[in-house]
């Protein structure tokens, strides 16, 4: 019952799975028990593209009915607040997979899936097919309590989340999924509503840490986060491996790919030239305890911040080794001085005479 | 010698009248109930280990700074596993079981017949195997 979620922000945040969240679908169960089956859609591997342009994120996720019925949700830190939150294009997700994973076209039919007394702000309502997107904007509380006052159910995790989100900014995009609507359009398990949000942001991020939401520690996490930006970006953390998220795909994007993703909707903007990368998230859920901060600028300087492992107005660190050696200098220098007395005060000449 | 025998009549009366104050006093505290403040914040109880007396009322006074709801449910180890599959939507016919609402604070007033402890445990979904646990130790009368 349960989303995944990307965000990124390349300057701003993807989701492409989003928090996890349920949208209340009967009687919430007070005591024990887990969330029911009724209304359980299979989310599979989220599949989320971020783009950085002309100081603009475009974010493209999808929504994957993978069965079931009733209603789920899910909630999206963004880095700004969106321009545009519109239906994204029909096939720049799936071209992507293509691009960097040629050989296992087979599995492209799986690459997503996957107030009232609130001091929120609704700053945008948009409807796409099935989902009911609202930007919003607030503290950790205020989105807490429009989510749950809205039939989101949140997960025990939800506001030490929220909160580390919302210490960096405060806009989130929460989207609800009438599965029972999607079957009624006559959408087939397997079929994405693609969702385009546009964002201006000087510095681009990806959150990756609210795919863990309502996750237990050692619960896998899967998602494929694909970045074109203007210049071969910096990440932080750098993608090892053995830190949760995987370094796929690093390379120019070819003149075809460019070709095909300008030519679907909503994607004019895609440059002549630029990098993309694939990061892979491929870890457990107590691995992803950051974002990924991306710096776009071919500075190299990706933000600590962005990447949640800093909080903001923190004082830049300074290097232990910095102050050891600037003691060490002190004490040789005062030893040195010590040293030039001793010399010159046993040195019978430099006593004055009488 | 007749002053002297008022001093000393003077100084017992005293002493008597202060040992009785104590008593009183004593006797008052412990009928008084004991106030133990529990914050749950980011799904957690804090302290998550309380100490208590046999006997004596106890008012735990729960804050819920997290925008979610939460429980706080003690008991022994049945009352727990009973919860653990229970339905109940909303606890508060007994003040052992309470439900404590997003940004609100709950008092409940307790007295615990013997000694031993009992864990405190929110039943809500996913949140007893997010550590939403902890134990109220009960000891000697107070």
């Amino acid at each position: 019952m349960r989303h995944l979620g990307t965000m990124g922000r390349l300057g701003i945040g993807i989701p492409a799975a989003m928090l996890g969240i349920l949208l209340a679908v009967g009687p919430a169960l007070a005591c024990g028990g887990l969330i029911g089956p009724n209304g359980a859609v299979n989310l599979l591997r989220t599949t989320t593209f971020a783009g950085y342009h002309g100081g603009v994120e475009h974010y493209v996720t999808a929504f994957q009915f993978a069965g079931g019925g009733g209603a789920f949700g899910s909630i999206t830190p963004l880095p700004g607040v969106p321009s545009t939150v519109e239906k994204g294009g029909d096939w720049t997700l799936q071209r992507l997979v293509r691009e960097t994973s040629p050989v296992r076209l087979e599995d492209l039919g799986a690459a997503s899936a996957a107030p009232a007394a609130s001091g929120a702000q609704e700053l945008m309502k948009v409807k796409i097919d099935a989902l009911d997107i609202t930007v919003l904007k607030g503290g950790a509380a205020d989105i807490g309590q429009w989510a749950t006052s809205h039939g989101f159910r949140l997960p025990p995790d939800a506001p030490e989340v929220l909160a580390f989100y919302a210490d960096r900014s405060p806009i989130f995009l929460a989207a609800a999924f009438d599965a029972n609507a999607a079957k009624a359009r006559g959408q087939q398990i397997g079929d994405g509503t693609p969702v385009h949000i546009t964002i201006p942001t000087p510095n681009p991020w990806v959150p990756l840490r609210i795919l863990a939401l309502g996750k237990t520690g050692g619960e896998a996490i899967q998602a494929d986060v694909f970045l074109l930006t203007d210049h071969a970006p910096t990440l932080l953390p750098v993608p090892i491996g053995t830190n949760g998220i995987r370094l796929d795909h690093d390379a120019a994007a070819s003149a075809s790919l460019l070709s095909d993703l300008r030519s679907d909707r909503g994607m004019e903007w895609i440059p002549s030239g630029g990098w993309l990368t694939k990061v892979a998230v491929d870890g457990t859920a107590s691995q992803l305890s950051y974002d990924l901060a991306i710096d776009a600028s071919g500075a190299g300087q990706p933000s600590a911040v962005a990447a949640g492992l800093a909080l903001p107005g923190a004082a830049a660190p300074t290097t232990p080794i910095d102050l050891t050696r600037l003691f060490l200098a002190l004490g040789l220098a005062t030893l040195g001085l010590l040293g030039i007395g001793l010399i010159l005060g046993g040195r019978p000449g430099s006593r004055l005479a009488g | 010698m007749r002053f002297q025998r008022a001093i000393a009549g003077l100084g017992l009366g005293l002493a008597i009248a202060v040992l009785t104050g104590v008593l009183a006093g004593t006797v008052a505290r412990s009928n008084d109930p004991l106030i133990v403040p529990i914050t749950i914040h980011f799904s957690h109880y804090d302290p998550s280990v309380v100490t208590v007396p046999v006997g004596r009322p106890v008012t735990f006074v729960i804050t819920n700074t997290d925008p979610i709801d939460h429980e706080w449910i003690v008991g022994d180890a049945a009352t727990h596993e009973r919860h653990r599959t229970g339905t109940e939507p909303v606890h508060a016919s007994r003040p052992t079981e309470i439900s404590i609402p997003a940004l609100s604070q709950k008092r409940t007033t307790v007295t615990f017949a013997s000694p031993g402890s009992l864990q405190f445990i929110c039943h809500l979904p996913g949140h007893e195997a997010y550590g939403m646990v902890g134990t109220v130790v009960i000891g000697a009368s107070g």
